[in-house]
């Protein structure tokens, strides 16, 4: 057990991976054939140790409360601590939404002070990577750093999506240099995993001093607004890291799951990812069914082709029909003789026999929860 | 503690010998089936769809596998405030202590676990069979005939009841005779192993039967006879639908096989009565861009780089490149290496194949004699054992 606790923060009001979140916080989208998001996060955090975990929640949470429910997949149904939902409530000072992540974590004041551990993880929840964090907390533990960022090299372009994109210049010592939010320019190859590890005592200090100087956004009011009086450091990560900012990037880390080197290192058998169970039968293969480069889940059917594609669990593809680079969510059916490229159906879409739909790789076509095509 | 109207006990000590080695080291219901399960997953599964919440599993040969697979019972939803799933193995009372030497023994050393639950039904079931059932139905029917036991019939064809435990009964369904593996069948109504009791007519009668020295405890052979002499009201219980004693090789083969095909024999996508089982939280499986996987089922944490035809892979099972499989078990975790040959075989878990090794191979000469009684034409190879690159191993052969 670690002395630490750790904070998801899940309510971003300004989310939006298209049809994909109108419905869900970007936590609970599926990812990966039969995952949601923030699993990853929780079977990390698990998988390391920590075993109080406050999941803050703002906007269309019930699709995250149902999978969540009361964390006993993770592990986290615990007699002391636990895991603990942290939805808005409307005070005479809190006004129930959130005017940026300092407004989140000071509403959940109450659960930070509860806290018996020293140390605390404060993460985002539309990366998704697979480690622990035992090592970072301890690295932090022994030096003098106020905080710990996880970091690792991402030589892309900021993305246009909506979270922030952090970038970090660091001495030969690991100790953050220099802060750059969202510069589309950026020349800076180091860029922020949305993984925080401070003291407790320090994270309840800068919430309620930058909260009482009416500024509410944790990255940009705290971390690089205070670049100069906090003692930042860096923690490297090298292995493989998903932002899943937009529907395109949620499309390539779904596609390259398909590349043996990102599955093994994403599912890695040591740091199993855990996720609600479906109790469905095995997949099965039947007719002139089959599926070729693809990650198929339990409960599929699959009568017809499926090629470089991810079926989570439940579709039913029907004889006849192709199904090329697409990502079909939960209960999908492809109807009979139709043909799908670089389509993502959302979960329980229905494409009826001989439909002919395709999108393009940076432009897939994104079909909404429960609609006829 | 509550009284519950009735309870399960599950009897799940059998080695279950003619499975050879698959049950060296594991009790018969731990045996994996179907992919991602055990065949204890359907009993357990039924009785948790026909709403019984408390059921006892009475353990006895090799009962780790099957004590760690069980747990809490959390996979089941059987991790109940009151009642639950519950492990009895045998134990030792004051200074005596014995085994369970039988199936009517095995309860009889457990009735201080029934009294606790007060239940006016005990429902008696075996670990050893594949079916979905609602036994909250057969439960309705014991009630409507206010019978004593009820005892649960398949319809089996005349040519095959000579096997079975057959119950003739009137037009009412009321048993009047039980002949155990008759030469002439009078019908073909075969018992399925499956019993509920009033337990305040099976109380006394397990009391007097382990004073008994000459019975061999056992429900079919003594209980089930004795309640007839006493002329006690015992009712046979039709169950139509797929049933599967998965107690010998090739009916454990036969069983993973009618899962296949469109229209399967055995059809568990149906989401009716669903099966619940231990997940090991792995992804899903994944097909490699040179991989043909025809006519077969595949379970999550699979890798498949080569050929596969009218199988069943388990959860873990790796198939490496230009490997081919026919008719084959790939059991969980087991490792197929790349262009080795797998007919008609069990590989059971964890078991290695090396690469270009052929498994099930044309019989030559030169192999000699080797003892295929168990197995037929069914090739077994044993838990975690490993076969060598190249290796051969002709039909019928059981390697451990």
């Amino acid at each position: 057990m670690k002395n630490a606790f750790a904070l998801i923060y899940t309510g971003d009001a300004s989310m939006q991976i298209r049809e994909l979140t109108f419905s869900r916080s970007v936590a609970a989208v599926p990812f990966g054939g039969r995952y949601r998001i923030i699993d990853f996060m929780l079977s990390n955090l698990v998988n390391t140790g920590i075993y109080n975990v406050g999941v803050i929640a703002q906007k269309n949470y019930h699709s995250l409360m149902d999978h969540i429910e009361s964390g006993k997949e993770w592990d986290l149904h615990r007699k002391r601590d636990g895991l603990f939902v942290l939805p808005p409530f409307v005070t005479h000072d809190n006004t129930g939404v959130y005017r940026g992540t300092v407004d989140a974590l000071r509403s959940c004041m109450g659960y930070i002070r509860r806290s018996e551990q020293d140390y605390v993880v404060l993460t985002g929840s539309h990366t998704i990577y697979n480690t622990t964090f035992s090592d970072m907390i301890e690295a932090h533990i022994n030096s003098d750093a106020d905080i710990t960022i996880m970091y690792n090299e991402d030589d892309s372009k900021a993305s246009e999506g909506p979270f922030d994109d952090l970038r970090l210049q660091i001495d030969e010592n690991g100790y953050i240099t220099d802060l750059e939010l969202n510069n589309p320019k950026t020349k800076k190859k180091y860029r922020s995993c949305d993984a925080f590890v401070m003291r407790k005592d320090t994270l309840e200090y800068l919430v309620e001093d930058t909260y009482s100087h009416a500024r509410y956004d944790f990255t940009n009011d705290v971390l690089v607004t205070r670049s100069k009086e906090l003692r930042l450091k860096g923690w490297y990560y090298g292995g493989y890291v998903g932002r899943l900012n937009s529907v395109v990037d949620y499309y390539k880390h779904n596609m390259a799951l398909l590349d043996k080197s990102v599955s093994s290192d994403l599912f890695n058998p040591e740091h199993p990812i855990y996720t609600k169970i479906k109790d469905e039968f095995p997949a099965s293969y039947v007719g002139n069914g089959y599926a070729v480069n693809s990650v198929v889940a339990d409960g599929c059917v699959i009568e017809g082709i499926v090629e470089n594609s991810i079926l989570f669990r439940g579709v039913h593809i029907r004889p006849g029909a192709v199904v090329r680079n697409s990502i079909i969510m939960q209960g999908g059916i492809v109807g009979e003789d139709s043909m799908l490229d670089s389509v993502i159906m959302d979960k329980n879409v229905n494409v009826l026999d001989n439909r002919q739909l395709s999108g393009y790789c940076t432009y897939p076509l994104v079909i909404r929860k429960g609609r006829r095509v | 503690m509550p009284k519950k109207k009735i309870i399960a006990m599950l009897l799940a000590g059998g080695q279950g010998s003619r499975l050879g080695v698959l049950t060296k080291s594991m009790a018969k219901p731990a045996v994996p089936f179907g992919g991602k399960y055990r065949i204890i997953d359907f009993p357990l599964s039924n009785c948790v769809n026909s709403e019984i919440d408390t059921v006892g599993v009475l353990t006895q040969y090799e009962p780790l596998a099957l004590n760690a697979y069980l747990g809490s019972g959390q996979p089941w939803d059987l991790d109940r405030m009151n009642g639950g799933v519950f492990v009895l193995p045998p134990y030792v009372s004051g200074s005596e202590g014995q085994w369970y030497s039988g199936t009517a023994n095995a309860v009889y050393q457990n009735i201080q676990f029934i009294d606790q639950f007060d239940p006016e039904y005990v429902l008696i079931l075996s670990g050893d069979h594949i079916y979905k059932m609602n036994y909250s139905a057969m439960l309705r029917f014991h009630e409507s005939k206010h019978a004593d036991a009820t005892i649960a019939v398949l319809t089996v064809p005349m040519e095959e009841a000579a096997r079975f435990g057959i119950m003739n009964t009137d037009e009412d369904g009321r048993i009047i005779e039980f002949e155990e593996k008759p030469k002439n069948p009078k019908s073909n109504k075969a018992s399925m192993g499956i019993y509920i009791f009033n337990w305040n007519v099976l109380r006394p009668l397990l009391i007097a039967d382990a004073q008994n020295s000459s019975s061999d405890h056992d429900f079919g052979k003594n209980i089930i006879p004795k309640l007839l002499t006493d002329s006690a009201s015992l009712y046979a219980y039709g169950f139509t639908g797929y049933w599967k004693d998965v107690g010998t090789i090739r009916s454990l083969w036969e069983a993973n096989m009618d899962l296949l095909g469109s229209d399967p024999e055995f059809n568990l996508l149906d989401k009716n009565l669903r099966i619940y089982s231990k997940s090991p939280a792995l992804p899903p499986h994944y097909i490699g861009k040179a991989a043909e996987v025809r006519n077969s089922i595949v379970s999550e944490g699979c890798e498949v780089y080569g050929k596969v035809t009218r199988s069943v892979l388990f959860t873990g099972a790796q198939i490496g490149e230009n490997a081919e499989i026919t008719d084959s078990i790939i059991m969980p975790n087991a490792i197929v290496g790349e262009n080795a040959v797998i007919k008609k075989a069990i590989i059971a878990e964890g078991a290695v194949v090396g690469a270009g090794a052929v498994i099930g191979a044309k019989r030559r000469p030169e192999d000699g004699d080797y003892d295929t009684s168990l197995t037929g034409d069914i090739t077994l190879i044993a838990n975690s054992v490993t076969i060598n690159e190249g290796e051969r191993v002709p039909v019928g052969m059981i390697v451990k």
